[in-house]
Parts: structure tokens; sequence; C-alpha cells
């Protein structure tokens, strides 16, 4: 049933192109709508063996060559594709106001969604790398079209990194497929690969996949991409996008050369952590809201590189939880600054906006991004705090130091946030104050409801992980880079 | 062996040489010859489609001078079918003054890729290389009110004039070398050892006429002037049935002909034989096609340039050789050539429409025509190679057959090399997609000499839609295709894998 995802929202595309402009969103709500809605009744089921990786459906395709449709499902898909469709909803609701060229826009971004079910659910090398390059051109048109500041710059820079990764990550399954002699992702990861091709093929395949999970030093991407994004943009590509990467290079570079893993995940720990403090230090001096935003995506995504470095079950569970948190935090925080308050003020200048008193003016824009600061800040209650001290008790276990230096890092995450908040919301300039602020647009229903449903996904799992951890630890469990 | 019996088997061709004599006559007795040409020329191909369909499997005629086998066969079919999607694309040219002479050179151009594609024998592939030069010649330098036209032809001519000169010298040497002309049994008498010398400059010499014949630098540099220059639909012709028939010969003749002295173009053992050379020649086109592409203003300049590079990728397979390398091979350049008509023929519409084919010409064309803007990201986009267009199966084939082959790996770095081109070709692919989806029109007023131009199109506006019909369609067909194989591969790929012995 699963499947049913990924056709629903191809359907949902095509479908969008022919009808008249006026259903566009709606048809791009209920599309997203029914995605989610098959990925929580996947997760309701409890017949369902999350713990490896099963198949769910397996066509062939090119007999010729050893290419299956092939999809499978276990606990670490499930929970990025319910990521995927939480981001894709309020995505959809966060972009309620696109009129112009509506039926494309919103027709590029159920491409990006439906090729991104396509990576998680991918049993297969060949679609797992056809989905995940397909999600690149919609993308750059989502920018380059309907983005804002500097956008043909950032959509090309972002298109360019993400090609040169799929180069990458092209020869490394290249190399899989020849000596491997398949395809399918659960055979080869019953293959022995030599040692040799292992040191060379993992670093490339995972790296090429870490591009777009913004590895520093290749992170530079993600801020300028962010940035030229629409609202909906953003929220896709730090909702989901990032996530990819991610994803891929666990399931495809770890597991299948787990050696060469264990050859390179020092490295691996040290980029992460230098991600994580070097991104929070540029954030604190960003000020652009969006650019803060940014660099915090690129941060949090370096706890889950961290995470799967450590190579133990607590770690990459924990790296797991993070894609989920950060999908669902780093949506809202983009929500707010590219909706919320760009859409009124039209500046996202930290200096302008602090003369706005914008927390009377839109007290509930101040209430969401309190909220989504405190659960990025890491405080406990929200998703951000149980995956990352998840992640930090498995990197204790492994490499010591990088907690004592993510420590650090997490302070500036604190700061940055704060400084963020307070600068956009909380500067009450007694001056202007006093003088009557121009009249803002109330926040809307559709923005209400992308925002409950956000805040809510972040506040069930930090209050109660074990929803998600259940299903994602078995399913680490049963990868073979930990043995 | 009958006369009969032969014109059995070369009935196809046979076919198409009366089409064309046929169409010529039409043209010059009929008052409607720009609707009429056309149509006697496509019923034509189709009967001569239906005949090799009807030809038994496997003939061998004068020692190789017409071989029937199923992979022959199957590339007469691709080449007819290349010729009847260039029709349409003729008949909408407003440019050509003569259209049963032009339609009538193509297909006698189709005749010669059939003879091309069906021997195995030296002197009949230099027949047939010449036959189809020289209708290309005339193709290109077609349009006589245009000086580009002409330009374009003259320098097709004397390259190709050059190369051909090389290549019958070096048929020289091999046949002084083996004694004989026929492919298999130069096969045979070439013993495998060390390549000698003579034989050496004579696998050179053979090899440049066809790397002039696929735009292989630095046998490239008629190709962005011809592109850029000669009637769009002359352009198409030369870019995509010239090409696809060049590799189907070129691999013969080196897999079957100098199967012995394949050399090695692995990285740290290269060894003398043609592969190290196609491998040079490989690699030089895809560096300088990818990054003078970069540079190109115009349109058709840039698909000259990204074309080098595609006969870069499409020359990995038949280093790779063997039965797969070939398959991917003559797979890879089908798609491509589909892909490139269809490219041409958009870049014809726009032309017809906005009077240029230069980068700003396309500027809001998704506004315009989101139907041809969506038909041509197609073709782009599978010219990068992006899924799930039949380009990125073809560019997944094509590299992983690269990477098996050899000892140890030892093409990684052309593998590698042409993943770092196909990076580099992205970026100047989407700058033309970014032109057609996010630029505006520019609004300003049109240059002086154009106004008259611009009234004259006004006044014949319904002529030129009624005729651009035809290359719509032709532009929606191709681009189905192009998006069929990339989803369902196998009904080519298999059957191209199935025809090869």
């Amino acid at each position: 049933m699963i499947a049913w995802t990924i056709y629903v929202t191809f359907a949902g595309a095509i479908v969008l192109l022919v009808l008249p402009r006026v259903f566009a969103r709606w048809i791009a709500l209920l599309t997203t709508l029914a995605g989610f809605a098959i990925g929580v009744a996947t997760f309701c089921q409890h017949d369902v063996d999350l713990a490896h990786f099963n198949t769910v459906v397996r066509v062939p395709w090119v007999p010729a060559l050893g290419m299956n449709y092939h999809l499978a499902l276990d606990g670490i898909s499930l929970t990025l594709v319910l990521v995927t469709g939480i981001a894709a909803i309020s995505a959809v609701l966060f972009s309620w106001d696109v009129t112009d060229r509506a039926n494309e826009f919103f027709f590029w971004l159920l491409l990006v969604v439906g090729g991104s079910y396509g990576v998680f659910l991918s049993a297969d090398l060949f679609l797992l790398f056809l989905f995940y390059e397909l999600v690149i051109v919609p993308k750059y048109f989502l920018i380059a079209i309907f983005g804002s500041t500097n956008k043909e710059y950032g959509a090309m820079k972002l298109t360019l990194y993400s090609f040169f990764g799929g180069a990458l990550v092209f020869l490394g399954i290249i190399a899989i497929y020849v000596t491997g002699g398949s395809l399918d992702l659960n055979q080869l990861a019953q293959f022995q690969f030599t040692p040799q091709l292992q040191s060379w093929a993992f670093p490339i395949l995972f790296l090429g996949f870490a591009v777009l999970a913004g590895i520093w030093p290749l992170h530079t991407w993600a801020p300028t991409g962010h940035v030229a994004a629409p609202t909906a943009g953003s929220m896709l590509l730090a909702g989901i996008v990032m996530k990819l990467g991610a994803y891929a290079g666990l399931r495809v570079a770890m597991n299948l050369f787990p050696q060469g893993f264990q050859m390179w995940r020092t490295t691996i720990a040290v980029l992460a952590v230098v991600g994580i403090v070097y991104a929070a230090a540029v954030a604190l001096r960003q000020r652009d809201l969006k650019f803060v935003i940014g660099y915090s995506s690129v941060s949090h995504m370096g706890f889950v590189l961290l995470g799967f470095a450590t190579a133990n079950v607590f770690g990459v569970s924990g790296a797991v939880l993070q894609m989920f948190s950060h999908g669902v935090i780093g949506a809202l925080l983009f929500a707010v600054a590219g909706r919320m308050i760009y859409r009124r003020t039209r500046t996202r200048e930290l200096d302008a906006l602090s003369g706005m008193n914008l927390s009377r003016a839109l007290p509930f824009a101040a209430f969401t991004f309190v909220v989504a600061s405190a659960a990025s800040m890491g405080i406990p209650g929200f998703s951000g705090f149980a995956a990352e001290i998840t992640i930090l008790i498995g990197a204790w276990k492994s490499y010591p130091l990088a907690v004592w230096i993510t420590g650090t890092g997490m302070v500036l995450v604190a700061a940055f946030t704060l400084r963020a908040l307070k600068r956009s919301f909380f500067d009450i300039d007694l001056v202007t104050a006093s003088v009557a602020q121009p009249e803002m647009e109330p926040i809307t229903i559709p923005e209400k409801l992308g925002a409950g449903l956000l805040m809510f996904a972040t506040l069930a799992v930090g209050l109660y992980p074990k929803l998600l951890l259940d299903r994602i630890q078995p399913a680490v469990e049963a990868m073979r880079f930990l043995k | 062996m009958s006369y009969l019996e032969l014109l059995k088997l070369a009935a196809p061709e046979a076919i198409v040489v009366v089409t064309a004599l046929a169409v010529l006559t039409v043209g010059l007795t009929s008052t409607r010859a720009k609707a009429l040409c056309p149509i006697v020329a496509a019923i034509g191909t189709a009967v001569a489609i239906g005949a090799v369909l009807t030809l038994r499997s496997h003939a061998n005629l004068f020692g190789g001078m017409l071989v029937i086998s199923p992979l022959n066969s199957l590339f007469k079919i691709i080449c007819l079918v290349l010729a009847l999607v260039t029709v349409p694309l003729a008949s909408s040219e407003k440019s050509l003054r003569n259209p049963g002479e032009y339609i009538a050179v193509l297909l006698l151009g189709a005749v010669g890729l059939m003879l091309l594609v069906g021997s195995e024998e030296f002197l009949m592939i230099f027949i047939g290389l010449e036959l189809l030069g020289l209708s290309l010649y005339v193709l290109a330098a077609f349009d006589k009110s245009d000086v580009r036209s002409a330009e374009a032809g003259l320098k097709y001519f004397l390259f190709g004039s050059t190369a051909s000169a090389f290549t019958l010298f070096g048929i020289s040497f091999v046949y002084g070398m083996a004694g004989t002309t026929a492919l298999a049994a130069i096969g045979q008498k070439l013993a495998a050892g060390p390549v000698q010398p003579l034989l050496a400059v004579g696998i050179v010499m053979t090899l440049i006429g066809f790397a002039f014949k696929i735009a292989a630098a630095p046998f490239h540099l008629w190709a962005p002037d011809a592109y850029q220059g000669a009637p769009i639909p002359s352009a198409a012709f030369i870019a995509s049935g010239s090409k696809v028939a060049s590799f189907v010969v070129l691999g013969k003749i080196v897999l079957i002909g100098f199967g012995p002295v394949h050399g090695s173009a692995d990285w740290h053992a290269m060894l003398a034989g043609w592969s190290p050379v196609l491998a040079v020649l490989a690699a030089l086109s895809i560096l300088l096609g990818n990054f003078v592409a970069l540079a190109q203003a115009n349109v058709r300049r840039l698909l000259a340039y990204s074309a080098v590079a595609h006969g870069g990728y499409t020359l990995l397979g038949i280093i790779a050789g063997g039965r797969d390398g070939f398959s991917a091979t003559l797979f890879y350049t089908s798609v491509y050539a589909v892909t490139l008509i269809g490219a041409f023929a958009v870049v014809g519409v726009v032309r017809r429409e906005s009077g240029g084919d230069d980068l700003q010409n396309f500027a809001g064309l998704a506004a315009r025509s989101p139907f041809l803007a969506a038909s041509m990201s197609i073709f782009l986009l599978s010219l990068a190679g992006l899924p799930p267009l039949a380009g990125f199966f073809g560019k997944f084939y094509l590299f992983s057959v690269a990477f098996r082959a050899g000892g140890n790996h030892g093409l990684l770095w052309l593998v590698a090399l042409a993943l770092f081109g196909s990076f580099v070709s992205l970026y100047y692919y989407l700058i033309v997609l970014k032109v057609i989806f996010v630029d505006q029109r520019s609004s300003s007023t049109p240059q002086p000499g154009q106004s008259n131009a611009g009234a004259a199109r006004t006044s014949d506006f319904n002529v030129s839609t009624s005729l651009d019909l035809f290359s719509r369609i032709t532009v929606t067909l191709l681009a189905a295709a192009v998006l069929f194989l990339g989803l369902m591969p196998q009904t080519l790929a298999a059957r191209i894998l199935a025809s090869l012995p």
C-alpha cells in the first residue's frame, strides 16, 4: 500500500497540469494529504515487519540489465515517508497565496515530493538513483521561477552541487553494479566487496550523497539555495531534500560498504563536528533571517552525519530521528521566516525587523517562532532534544571528544537562535511603538493549520520519541555495518 | 545469384531511390509540390521500412558488400525512421524553395545511410560514405538565400573531402597488409600481437574519416558552422542519421575488421591498437565539447558542441568493446539521434516564429508555447542525462559497460571524465531552460532590418502556422519517444542486444 504514496503524488502532478488553475492548490493539498494518510495508515498497521527492508513491489523492469521496479519498506523508510508527508502538506498550506503560474508551481512541488517518496522506498539501486536525480530539476525550476533574492544564482548553485554529488554517486553505483553484479539492495547487502574497492568507492559514494545532506565543506549551496527559494521551496529543501542525501548515504554507502565505512568514519565525524560548529558560528553573524535558518539547517544536518559516524545503534537511530525532527523544525522555521514574516514585511533583514514590533503585530507568528526556536535549540520536550541527545549518547561511546566540541556548538545554536528570535520579534522599540504601525494582513487559516501540524509533530515526537524510535531501532540493528 | 535475387535483397534501397526520383518528378511537374512531395516521400519511406521487415534474416552477398543481418536490418529501419521524421521538418521550412529537390537529396542521403549500415566491406563502406557525404554537402548548402548556408556547405565539404581522402588512404594501407577489403577476412588476417607500424598508419587514417563523421575532436571543426548555418532539417539529419550510421560502421570496422589489434586504453597499460586512438578522441571530445559549449550564445552552436561531447561519450562503448559495449553505443547513439532531431525541430519552430535561434529568441517560450517548452526541456534534460528520460538510461548503460571492460577497471579514467563532462554539460542545458522558463521576452522594438521581415511574416501567418503543424506533431511524437524510451528502455535495448551476434 505504501507504494501508492509515489503513484498518488505523480498522478496529482499530472492532473494539475490538465485542470484549470483555480483548482491547483486544492489538488496539491489533496494529493499531499493522501500521501500522508497512506503513510500514517501503514504506520498504524501492527502486522508490518519494520525491522527488515521488506519488499513491497517487485516487477522486472529491464531484465537484460537486472533492473527491477523494486520498492521496500522498513522503519527508517517509514519515518522519512512520514516526514515527507508532513513537510509536503505544510509546504502546500504555506503556498496557499501562490497565484502566478500556480499550476506549474504545484507541479514542480509535487514532483519533488513524489521523487522523495521514491528515494525512501526504493530497494533497487538504479531506481533509487533515478528518483534521486528526478528531484534535482524540479528544485531548479521551483527556485529559479518562483524564488526571491538572487534566485537564479541560488537555483543554479544548488542544482550544480546536487548534480556534482549525483555524478559521484553515479560512479559509485556503477562500481557497485559491475562488481556486485546486481542492483538489488538486499542482495547487495549480502555481497562481500573487496576492501580495496570499498576503500575508494565508499568515500565517493558517501560524499556524493552527503553533498545533498549539507556536509561541510560542500554545504554552501544550502544557505544560498534556501534563501533564494520560495517559502515552500525552502521548506521542502530543509524538510525533505537534505534528508535524501543522508538517507541514501545510510542505505547505500554505509550498508553496502561496511569496511569502507569503518575506514572513513573518523573523517566523517570530523567533518560533521566542524560542520556543526562552523555553521552555528556563521549563523551568529548573519543579517538575513533566512540565512540564519539556512546555516542552522547545515548545523542540524551535521548532527545526522555525526550520528552516522558513531556506527552504533544509538547514534544511527538518533540520526534517523534527527532527520525527522529537523525536517519538521526546519520547515517550521522557514515557514515563519518566508511566509509569515517576509510576505507581510517584505524584508528579512534582522535590523529592519527589529523596529517593527512584530510580536504585537503578529502574535501567532511570534508564538510559532518561539516554539520552533525552542525545538531547534534542543529544549527538552521537543523532537530536537530527543534526537540530539540520542546522537550524543551514541557519540560518547565512539568519539567522546566530539561530544565536548559539539556541546560548544549547541551553545552557539542557542545563541544564534535566541539572537534571531529577539531581533525579529521581541526588540520592542519604544520610539516606534508609539507611532502607528502599518496594518499587517492577519495570519491566514492555512498558515495556522500548517504551523499547527508542524508544531504538533515536533511536540508529539519530543514527548514520546519511542513512537518512532521503536520502529527505527530494529531497522538500524538489521544493518550490517554495526556488526 | 540471379539479378532478381539481388534486387530482392536490395529492395529497400531500391524503393528509396525510386521514391527519390518520384519526389523529384513531382517537385518539377506539380504545382502543389510543397504539399505533395513530403507525402510521396513519407509513403516511400514507409514502404521501404516494410520492405526491410520482410527481408530474410541472414544473407551475405559478394564477400560482405551487402549483408543482411538482424543488426543491419534494425539500423536500416532506424535510419529510415530518422529520415522520415526529418521530412516534415523540411516541409515546414519556408526558405527551401525547391522542396522536391531537397527531399529527393535527403532520400538519396538515406540510401547512403542504408548502404553504409548494410555493408561489411571496405569499398562498399567507402561508396556509402561518399554517397551520404555528397548528399549532405548539398543539403547543407541548399538555402541559396543565406550566406551562412553556403558557408556551412563549403566548410562541411572541404573538411569532409579531406577526411574521405584520409580514409581511402588508410583503407589502401589496410588492404596492403591484409590483402582483402572484406571486414571479416581482414579480421582473420590481422594476427594478434604487436601492431606493425604500417598497419598503425592504416588504422589511424581510416579512423580519421569516421572521427570526422561523428564530429569527434579534433576533427569537429566543421560541426559548429554546419549546425548553425545549414537549413534546420539538414542540420538535424547531419547530426542524427549520419551519426547513427557512422557509429554502426565504425563499430563494425574496429570490432570485426580490426578486432585482433584492439590494443588497450587502460590507464596504466596503454597498448598500441585502435582503442587508445579512440580513447584519446573520446577524452578530447568530452572535454572540448563541453567546455566550449559553455560559452555559446546560439542554441544551434551549443547543440553542435554538445554533439561533439556526446560523440565522445558514445565512443566509450566501442572502446569497451564486445557485444555489450557495442550494444550500449548503438542504444545511446539511436536515442541521441531521436533527441537531437527533436531539439532541432523546436529550434526550427522558434526560428520561424521569432526570427532567430540565439538564446534570447527562446526567452519566454514557456509562456508563448508551453508545449514546445515542455518538449524542449524533455530533449535537453535527456541530453544532460537526467531521469526518467532516455539519455539517463543510455548513459548508465554506456558507463557501466565501460567500467566493466578492461582488466581492473582500466577505463575508470574515461568513465570519470565522462561523468565530469556530463556534470559540466548540465550547466549549459539549464541555461537554455532558464531562458525558456524564467526569462521574459524582451519588449524592445524590433530592429529596422527586421521590421520588413516581420510584416512579411504576419502576412503569411496562416500559411506558416499550418506548415508548422507538421513540425509540432513531429516534436510531440519525438518527445513522447524520448520519455517512453526512458521509462521502457528495454523495448529498444533488448532488440539491439538480440540483434548482435
